[in-house]
């Protein structure tokens, strides 16, 4: 059976436990319909980057599935039904990774998060080797240096 | 023609995605791919960050992933 990755975004005004019991639900569907959760791992409540249906922040369930594409679609359509479900996403994989996703393994490091937006002045860096592509107009005046021996060879 | 290059255009030529121990582009890994969008969380050009045209292409595709989750924006402003 085909691999997949899932992930699902629920309602802020849930309790983790809900959303926890809600993750569970879901495993519980795949695999009424035959199939297996490799993994499963609830990301929290994390703040999103933008707003999704009037909610600033979401929990997070994601799951490593070995499943059927019937079972899959079917997954997705209980999802799209349910109210508390914002959005959701599967994707399919070669192989299944092991051990815990990078999002729980550098989860410890929200600070850091908050450090990478500081990176952004080094994005500003990046801008400057934008402005050594100028350079290449120096190159284009090496050209013309060139010519006029190619022409001399015409005239002759 | 090409001998007589200047020296002071010099180019990192790598791949950050190339290499022995080169990270794996994911669309869970915020931190990794935040490097490579600008501060308005647009795609920043491989011209610029010098990745490879197939590992841009990945990389691509996992930001618009990401951007979906709600892990990065899809502009910032």
């Amino acid at each position: 059976m085909p691999l997949y990755e899932h992930v699902f975004i629920a309602r802020q005004d849930l309790s983790n436990s809900q959303a926890e019991s809600l993750m569970a639900e879901f495993g519980e569907l795949v695999a009424e319909q035959g199939g297996t959760v490799v993994a499963q791992e609830y990301w929290g409540l994390r703040s999103m980057a933008y707003k999704i249906r009037r909610n600033r922040k979401g929990h997070y369930g994601f799951f490593r599935l070995d499943v059927s594409a019937a079972a899959k679609d079917e997954l997705e359509r209980k999802e799209r039904f349910h109210d508390d479900v914002l959005r959701f996403m599967t994707i399919r994989v070669d192989e299944h990774q092991e051990g815990p996703s990078i999002v729980l393994t550098s989860k410890g490091s929200r600070d850091d998060r908050r450090g990478g937006r500081g990176r952004d002045r080094d994005r500003g860096d990046r801008g400057d080797r934008d402005r050594g592509d100028r350079d290449r107009g120096d190159r284009g005046d090496r050209d013309r240096g060139e010519r006029p021996p190619r022409e001399a060879p015409s005239e002759a | 023609m090409a001998a007589a290059r200047r020296p002071f255009f010099r180019r990192r030529k790598s791949c950050p995605f190339s290499g022995d121990n080169a990270p794996t582009i994911d669309y869970k890994d915020v931190k990794l791919l935040q490097r490579y969008i600008s501060e308005r969380g647009k795609i920043v050009p491989s011209r610029i960050t010098a990745v490879s045209a197939k590992k841009q292409r990945e990389l691509s595709e996992a930001i618009k992933r990401a951007r979906f989750i709600g892990f990065l924006p899809f502009v910032l402003k």
